[in-house]
């Protein structure tokens, strides 16, 4: 690499995260650290009824008798829970029951910060949003328009009051709560996230989407999302996320839950920008999801599109169980990883009906120090009779420094099936580089260009509106260490 | 003068591939570059497009100023377009939409209006005429599953939108069968302009019979050993580059039977 290109490169490297700044808003915090109280407090505060705080100290004690687990391919120091906020709740200006007019303008004004309007007669983008801060879901709009059609898209807290039926027949469904470490402290300390029922036969009329933020220090984010699309349903989600800069780790550990019955679809929509830390690897978020979906009934589908460009570590891999006859399972998913970040990321394909169908499609792109794994399973069972999975994992290096991982587990268990995998690595390439500035391209266009073309299979299954968002942000991301 | 070229030479890995090479270029020229394989022509389109792989000393004006201290993108910007001898794929890129960003950015970095899509595509269509292009190439990637045809016509029909002051072929006859020579070749010629300079690089004399150069030059061992008109072209193309080999430092190469 030359003189001229190194320097370039650097000015680009030291590009801002845009959406760092803090927002000064009163905030109710609840002491630092976890034991039996605070999932009290927590569960008083929400006011909920005694079964699902029995549920938390079930899943809290259970976390106790268990071990954070170490095997994924990235690397931190020890989690100190007890230096964690495990509350944090926007002050309300005004009592009694939350209206969309009543939503502290501060707190619009930071979403407006964001792109993101509150405002329902903003009709343009056509899409419904919960607006999540810290703990709590600080609004959701077109909420009576959705009600029209029998959906119901609230926070998890007002579905707990409103829904308590529905929520404890599908809570913990398709994550147990003593799934795995990170799902089972989730169960005990959730506080806010997302609910959505689509009942028989409606196809939800709106995109439907939840903006994660978080913005006070020392929290960690727990949220829990739970989706059901009845018989012939459909709906289309989407899920956004930033968070402020700062030099400390957050931790951030979501479940998401997806159940799909006969014939229904469920599309879910993930662009990941948490604050990714600075160059260096100071600060930024952990974000330790479980995401997982169940196609109960039979010929149901279920997608998962990701792209990841966020997080200082990421660690998910949304994941589809296929339970009903025909079922299709999806993933397609981009991660990025730049500086020091670090992603151990893939999806589960777990086939148990006849003639389920899975498809993977992985692109995971690396620039800076940045580690990037895919880490992906694709389980057949005996009863799966004629199962088919197809799976393609692409891996672009940009730099020489930045490393890419990919572990496939695949255990087949019904002599009928199929099962393909394929997987690239290339680096990004000087000719292809330099074909593109002599045609008048800067360095950092060409790169952003020869990137989104290597992700375009997975943008074109996003919603239009995230597409667009998602190649900017994998520009941006990107701080073009290419050479 | 357009381009003006003093003791040019290019290493790389310690190794010299130019050695002390001078060249005139006059707008509304057009110049051949003919020479052995590994005489260095390849080597001389690729510095004078600013690859970073060489090292390089020497003297290149281009319309007076310094090339050699402009980035490649700049020097594109500039009016300095290379037709690649092997233009690389590009997945997932439309090649339309790659032709077009290409347009626009050095419109914008000369002060112009970007072309909207619409202009864009009239103008693509007209162009596209130019190298016999049929519409399904819009809808390709990049030299995605082109053959070695269709990429050199994609390079003529980029010249042709974008339009450059000083255009660079490399050996874009390569490969290509009697049909498709000329096609480009006819393509080529539609280009030449007062305003315009082409220094066509080739192995073989062939493509001559079709763009019809102003000078020729002979290319051995890193350096212009001879120059003269288009007779020179047949005389090479009778003789073969045996009658260079003299020329050449320890004649490390055997040129005997390189034409065919």
């Amino acid at each position: 690499m030359s003189a001229v290109q190194k320097k370039e490169l650097q000015e680009l490297t030291s590009r801002d995260y845009q959406y760092g700044f803090v927002t000064d808003i009163e905030t109710d915090v609840a002491p630092r650290g976890l034991n039996e109280d605070v999932i009290r407090l927590i569960s008083s505060k929400k006011n909920e009824p005694e079964w699902l705080l029995a549920w938390r100290l079930k899943a809290y004690r259970h976390w106790l008798t268990m071990e954070e687990p170490r095997w994924q391919n990235a690397h931190y120091g020890p989690i100190d829970y007890q230096d964690i906020i495990y509350y944090a709740a926007i002050k309300p200006k005004t009592a009694g029951p939350k209206s969309l007019s009543e939503v502290d303008p501060e707190v619009v004004a930071m979403f407006n910060k964001l792109g993101i309007s509150l405002a329902e007669q903003e009709r343009l983008s056509g899409i419904a949003v919960d607006a999540i801060v810290d703990s709590v879901s600080v609004g959701t709009t077109f909420k009576n328009k959705l009600a029209e059609v029998g959906v119901i898209f609230c926070s998890f807290s007002e579905a707990v009051q409103e829904h308590p039926d529905l929520v404890k027949k599908y809570l913990g469904s398709v994550v147990p709560y003593t799934d795995n470490y990170f799902a089972t402290l989730n169960s005990a300390v959730f506080t806010d996230g997302s609910f959505c029922f689509i009942p028989r036969g409606v196809r939800c009329p709106m995109e439907l989407s939840t903006y994660f933020r978080i913005n006070q220090a020392d929290t960690g984010q727990f949220e829990r999302t739970l989706i059901i699309a009845e018989d012939d349903a459909y709906v289309s989600y989407l899920e956004g996320c930033t968070a402020p800069m700062r030099d400390k780790n957050q931790l951030h550990a979501a479940v998401v839950e997806l159940v799909a019955l006969e014939r229904a679809q469920i599309k879910y929509s993930t662009v990941q920008n948490w604050y990714p830390g600075n160059k260096d690897g100071k600060g930024g978020i952990y974000n330790f999801v479980t995401k997982r979906g169940k196609c109960a009934g039979a010929n149901s589908k279920i997608s998962w599109t990701q792209v990841e460009t966020g997080s200082a570590i990421t660690w998910k891999y949304p994941s589809v169980i296929l339970k009903g006859d025909n079922s299709v399972g999806e993933f397609y998913s981009v991660a990025l990883t730049n500086n020091r970040q670090q992603a151990d990321t893939g999806t589960k394909m777990i086939h148990i009906g006849k003639n389920t169908r899975s498809t993977i499609l992985s692109k995971g792109i690396s620039a800076g120090h940045g580690q990037n794994t895919y880490r992906g399973l694709v389980k057949i069972l005996k009863s799966a009779t004629g199962a088919r999975n197809h799976t393609q994992c692409d891996s672009l290096l940009l730099g020489s420094e930045c490393g890419a991982h990919t572990f496939p587990y695949i255990d087949v268990g019904n002599p009928t099936a199929q099962v393909e995998h394929e997987a690239t690595t290339s680096k990004i390439g000087e000719d292809q580089l330099f074909y593109c500035r002599q045609r008048g391209l800067p360095v950092e266009d060409a790169a952003s260009m020869i990137v989104n073309g290597f992700c375009r299979e997975v943008f074109k299954e996003l919603p239009m509106e995230f597409a667009v968002e998602a190649q900017k942000l994998l520009s941006v991301s990107m701080e073009g260490s290419v050479g | 003068m357009m381009l003006q070229i003093r003791n040019l030479r290019a290493s790389v890995g310690g190794k010299e591939i130019l050695r002390g090479l001078d060249l005139d270029v006059r707008a509304g020229e057009v110049h051949a570059i003919m020479g052995p394989n590994g005489s260095g022509k390849s080597t001389l389109a690729q510095v004078l497009a600013g690859r970073e792989t060489y090292d390089v000393t020497g003297e290149v004006l281009y319309e007076g100023r310094n090339l050699l201290v402009m980035s490649p993108e700049q020097r594109a910007v500039e009016g300095v377009f290379l037709a690649f001898q092997y233009p690389v794929e590009i997945p997932g890129v439309g090649n339309l939409y790659f032709i077009r960003t290409a347009l626009n950015m050095m419109r914008k970095q000369r002060g112009l209006e970007e072309l909207d899509a619409m202009d864009f595509l009239a103008l693509a269509k007209e162009r596209m005429k130019l190298v016999e292009m049929d519409q399904s190439f819009m809808n390709r990637t990049v030299n995605g599953g082109f053959s070695g045809g269709e990429t050199k016509r994609n390079e003529i029909l980029q010249m042709a939108v974008l339009e450059p002051k000083l255009a660079i072929l490399d050996e874009t006859d390569s490969g290509l069968d009697i049909d498709a020579l000329r096609i480009v070749a006819s393509g080529v010629n539609a280009l030449r302009s007062k305003e315009r300079a082409l220094v066509v690089i080739t192995h073989y004399q062939r493509l001559l019979n079709y763009i019809v150069p102003d000078r020729v030059h002979v290319m051995a061992n890193g350096r212009i050993v001879r120059s003269g008109d288009k007779h020179l072209a047949l005389e090479l193309e009778k003789n073969g580059y045996a009658d260079f080999e003299q020329d050449t430092a320890g004649g490390a190469f055997s040129l005997v039977g390189a034409m065919s």
